[in-house]
């Protein structure tokens, strides 16, 4: 077989859309009320059910509400939870993988008994549990999110530090007898760094997932949200009658997932690569 | 194996535990008094007395949970607060719905993903490879109610070659069912599929690769007989354990799907029962999901190590 030689890619036109996608929902997120054409929450029964048109781009909802402007505003409620839950699992997972993995014995045994038991739970059902017990919220969505994938993390982090931990330069680090948190801090997780991106991105857009499938489910947002999830929901009643109100919230996650999960492949090639 | 497989069996009970201990918490600490909720707002301070020691309410939490586990491991699962019938009955029923589901959405996913896969990862690094590939990934990250409303919008609103709801009546026959179950079906498949092909496209590539494949070339033996033989056999095994991982995916996806279509299955029962606070059934039904669960975990890495003798799972030295 061949070697493969890749030539040092040019960022191609996939690449380029799907950043460009990206940055576009950021956008709305952070700036919505300077972007939106109306009210998101203004109610216009004359213009209730309006197809797309001049007036409103995308059309109306059952209350006569803009349905563009919905759209804009909703990027922001998944934009704030997703990547706070990715960040909490991340952070928490890294803590606990880099600290089973260096340093063993029953610590290590205890977390990952621990972590298996979480792994073969249904998380579903949990959250179904949680969330209707806790009420819907933003942090009750971050915290389920984030519990869910902390053992993943974990598992990954603590592969990647036991490999880590038998190199020399741990080894040279012991016996200058460096004390635990340092070793953990400054030698070993600067070299877990690439698990740890990938881990990252990886997450981010599985939080994305999960956000808006656990707003579609209702265990999301507050009801009357414009969170893409919860207006997919709320408008399906009205699929035959005016199917942009459904279609267009879908799209729009639809966008966002597929734009994240390209960025996350390719970086998890560079990474892998180099 | 043995010591394995004993391994594997003897945490079920232990998880199983855990998993009712946690049923069981989290609904005896919902919010909102059940007795009131099911007489209602006129109901006298008595009445409402009386039916909570009938339910048992007013005994210690330790009690109620003993009680509740002896009854639920009996099959006395109580009566729905909301359904008013029996919560067995009611909670077979819908599993039976969600299984004929899942089983539809499986039989297409199989072959499906092994196609895709192996097509991939005979043509790598062609356009046949980036466009299955790049599709699958896609398919994979979206989820599916997304797909599933785009699916509806298209179908059933737009062409009206299929109905919008995965409801049947008693006396339709089989084709009829099969009509409603398509699209629901198609939503699994869509979010499994990328994931299983990935993996049959990976070791399809390393498969091709391999000393054997070209032995087999240079003796000859080449196309269909060459992907039947020697690609296929030795590209699944690896597949297997994304397959037991979608298992997994699939019923979480039940639960979106059956919201999505109006299906009668266990996941839109769980819901209901949540979101309308009646306890027994969601009690039932979040026990049944998670005895489920578990019987997918453990099936799939039993397949897996039956595939594959190599194989070293957690948990055994």
């Amino acid at each position: 077989m061949a070697v493969a030689t890749h030539a040092p890619r040019r960022p191609g036109p996939v690449l380029v859309g799907s950043a460009a996608v990206v940055a576009a929902w950021v956008v709305c997120a952070a700036f919505w009320p300077h972007l939106v054409p109306y009210d998101p929450d203004l109610q216009a029964p004359a213009d209730r059910f309006l197809p797309p048109g001049p007036d409103h781009w995308l059309g109306a909802d059952h209350y006569g509400r803009d349905v563009l402007s919905r759209l804009v505003a909703g990027a922001r409620p998944v934009l704030v939870v997703a990547p706070l839950a990715a960040l909490v699992s991340v952070a928490a997972g890294t803590a606990l993988g880099l600290l089973a993995g260096a340093v063993r014995g029953w610590f290590d045994g205890l977390v990952m008994r621990l972590l298996d038991a979480v792994v073969v739970f249904p998380v579903i059902i949990a959250a179904v549990l949680f969330i209707a017990l806790l009420g819907r919220s933003a942090p009750v969505l971050v915290l389920v999110i984030a519990a869910a994938f902390v053992p993943l993390v974990t598992r990954s982090v603590r592969a990647a530090t036991l490999v880590e931990r038998e190199k020399p330069y741990v080894e040279a680090a012991r016996l200058r007898g460096e004390p635990l948190w340092s070793l953990v801090v400054r030698e070993l997780l600067p070299n877990v760094r690439g698990t740890v991106l990938v881990e990252a991105t990886t997450r981010l857009g599985d939080a994305i997932f999960a956000a808006a499938t656990l707003s579609f489910l209702g265990l999301g947002q507050p009801p009357g949200s414009p969170d893409w999830g919860s207006s997919v929901a709320d408008n399906r009643l009205w699929l035959q009658l005016a199917p942009w109100t459904v279609l267009a919230p879908a799209l729009a996650i639809g966008s966002l997932v597929v734009a994240v999960a390209l960025l996350t492949d390719r970086l998890r090639r560079q990474l892998g690569r180099s | 194996m043995r010591r394995f497989l004993l391994r594997r069996v003897a945490a079920v009970p232990a998880t199983l535990l855990g998993v009712s201990l946690m049923v069981f918490l989290a609904t005896d600490v919902l919010p909102g008094d059940v007795a009131r909720t099911v007489l209602g707002r006129e109901a006298s301070a008595e009445s409402v007395a009386a039916l909570r020691h009938e339910l048992g309410l007013d005994q210690p939490v330790y009690l109620r949970y003993l009680h509740w586990l002896a009854d639920f491991g009996t099959g006395s699962w109580g009566t729905s607060y909301t359904l008013h019938v029996p919560v067995r009955d009611l909670v077979l029923d819908r599993l039976g719905q969600s299984l004929m589901l899942a089983s539809l959405a499986f039989v297409l996913l199989v072959p499906v993903a092994l196609a895709l896969g192996v097509l991939a990862g005979l043509g790598e690094d062609t356009p046949v490879d980036w466009v299955i590939s790049g599709v699958s990934l896609a398919l994979g990250a979206t989820p599916e109610f997304v797909t599933g409303v785009v699916l509806l919008v298209v179908f059933s609103v737009e062409l009206g070659w299929l109905p919008a709801s995965a409801q049947t009546s008693p006396g339709d026959g089989p084709l009829v069912i099969l009509s409603h179950l398509v699209l629901p079906a198609t939503c699994l498949v869509l979010l499994c599929t990328g994931y299983v092909a990935r993996h049959v496209r990976a070791s399809t590539v390393l498969v091709v690769a391999s000393p054997y494949v070209r032995a087999a070339r240079l003796r000859g033996v080449s196309g269909a007989q060459l992907v039947r033989r020697h690609v296929l056999r030795n590209a699944t095994v690896p597949a297997t354990s994304a397959l037991g991982v979608q298992l997994q995916f699939l019923l979480g996806g039940l639960l979106v799907v059956e919201l999505l279509f109006n299906y009668p299955g266990i996941g839109a029962l769980l819901l209901a029962s949540a979101t309308a606070k009646d306890l027994p059934t969601l009690q039932a039904t979040a026990m049944v999901l998670g005895v489920l669960y578990l019987a997918v975990v453990l099936l799939a890495d039993i397949a897996y190590r039956l595939l594959d003798p190599r194989v070293r799972l957690d948990g055994e030295g």
